[in-house]
This record gives structure tokens, C-alpha cells and sequence, in this order.
């Protein structure tokens, strides 16, 4: 099995290909591998906790790790504490450690 | 300590990528790995030594007050930093694409190379990110 580095930095209301990356990062974990989705730049606006979008809760799980970069969201007055369950603030630096691990990497 | 390649695309003053893109140079840097950065396209003028700072009749800013800051800058702080921290960085442009825009003076470290230069990096990288243009 590997391990993917799935980062998303549009905001699922500006294409609809958020979904289909969303769904993508849902595959492959449910195939058996170890997944990240790191949301960036606009695609923070998700993680938001009563942001209406494509049950990005939902997915998480204990193969598919949702994130939010912490800078996107200080630059978007997003409160850390206050984001969707399942999803958590992390640091740029674990993308960063998930390539120098050779993780796969796709951006979106 | 690992390698790391980066594929960029998007060009100076128009995407938040590019603030991402030289982010993930920097923890990399940081955190001792070497970095190749392959820049493609509009992104080979982020190294642009004719890039000038300005003021803001709008802001009603000086040049001095406006402070605008140039991506060619950024890449210099990084070939500083990757010095400090006894690190690697390649900053490789296509040359292809630098002689489309006109871009060949470049800020000191950036080097030319071609698609076969990104094609060997990222071969032999331990991780690799193509941050496409939208």
C-alpha cells in the first residue's frame, strides 16, 4: 500500500472538480492506502464547521486524514478551533515530510 | 535528508500558488532537505531581475512605503537560506520558456535547463509536487 499526498487549494463552490478530488482521495483510501487531503489557499473554506460542502467530514477516517493549512486559514479569519469534525489545522511542514517520506503526491 | 522536487507553472503577481509553492521551498529548506525547483512556463519569470518595486497612487504610497515585494527577492532569501543551512537548492528554469518571455537575466544562483532536467529530478527525488497552472 502507499502513501498519497492529496492537496486541494480551490474551494468546492468554484469547480466542480473539488468533488471528484474528494471522491478520488475517498478511493484510495477505501483501496487500502494511507491518505492525506491538505486543504490550501481557497480550499480551506470547506473545512469550515457548518460550511455546506461535499461531506468532507464524512470521508475522513482512519485511512484518509483531512487537513487545513494553518496559514490559509489565519489568512481567512477561519478560527482553527472551529472547523468541521474530522478535519484538523496542521502545519505546511506535513506535506513537506509526507514527500521527503515518498509519499505520491497529486495537486488540485 | 531527502530531495524534494517542485514543478511550478503559474507566473509572477497572479496566483496564490506561488506564495504556497515558495512556502513548501522554505519548510523544506528548514527542515534539510535538498530542493530542486523546476520552473515551467510563466513561472521561469519569478526569477526576472528586471523586476521593479513601485509606488501606489491609489494607496497614496511611496515607493518606500509600498515596500512591493518581488518574487525575485523571495528566491535570493531562499538561495540565503539554503546557504545558512549548508543545503541544496536548484533553482532550474526551461530554457525554452525563458527565451519565449524574454527573460534570461535572472536573479544569481537561478540556472537553464529543459523538460529532460525536470524529467531526471523528479526521477530521482524521494518526493515530487507539480503545482499545475488552474
Amino acid at each position: 500500500m502507499s502513501q498519497y499526498i492529496l492537496i486541494q487549494s480551490k474551494s468546492a463552490w468554484a469547480s466542480g472538480g473539488v468533488a471528484d478530488f474528494y471522491a478520488m482521495a475517498h478511493q484510495l483510501a477505501a483501496a487500502g492506502h494511507e491518505v492525506t487531503l491538505f486543504l490550501v489557499q481557497n480550499g480551506v473554506l470547506s473545512a469550515r464547521a457548518g460550511a455546506r460542502d461535499l461531506h468532507l467530514s464524512e470521508i475522513a477516517g482512519p485511512r484518509l486524514r483531512v487537513l487545513a493549512d494553518d496559514f490559509s486559514l489565519r489568512e481567512r479569519a477561519i478560527d482553527a478551533e472551529r472547523l468541521a469534525p474530522g478535519i484538523a489545522a496542521a502545519a505546511i511542514g506535513v506535506v513537506v515530510d509526507l514527500l521527503a517520506a515518498g509519499a505520491r503526491s497529486i495537486w488540485n | 535528508m531527502a530531495k524534494i522536487t517542485l514543478g511550478i507553472m503559474d507566473p509572477p503577481y497572479e496566483s496564490a500558488n506561488t506564495t504556497t509553492a515558495f512556502r513548501l521551498i522554505d519548510c523544506a529548506l528548514r527542515k534539510g532537505h535538498e530542493v530542486f525547483v523546476f520552473c515551467y512556463e510563466g513561472a521561469t519569470a519569478l526569477g526576472y531581475s528586471g523586476q521593479k518595486k513601485h509606488a501606489n497612487a491609489v494607496h497614496g504610497s511611496s515607493l518606500e512605503e509600498e515596500d512591493h515585494p518581488n518574487p525575485k527577492e523571495w528566491i535570493a532569501a531562499l538561495f540565503r537560506l539554503a546557504g545558512q543551512r549548508g543545503v541544496k537548492l536548484t533553482w532550474c528554469n526551461c530554457g525554452l520558456c525563458v527565451d519565449e518571455r524574454g527573460v534570461e537575466n535572472q536573479v544569481e544562483g537561478a540556472c537553464r535547463g529543459s523538460p529532460v532536467s525536470a524529467w531526471n529530478n523528479f526521477e530521482d527525488a524521494s518526493g515530487a509536487l507539480l503545482i499545475g497552472t488552474n
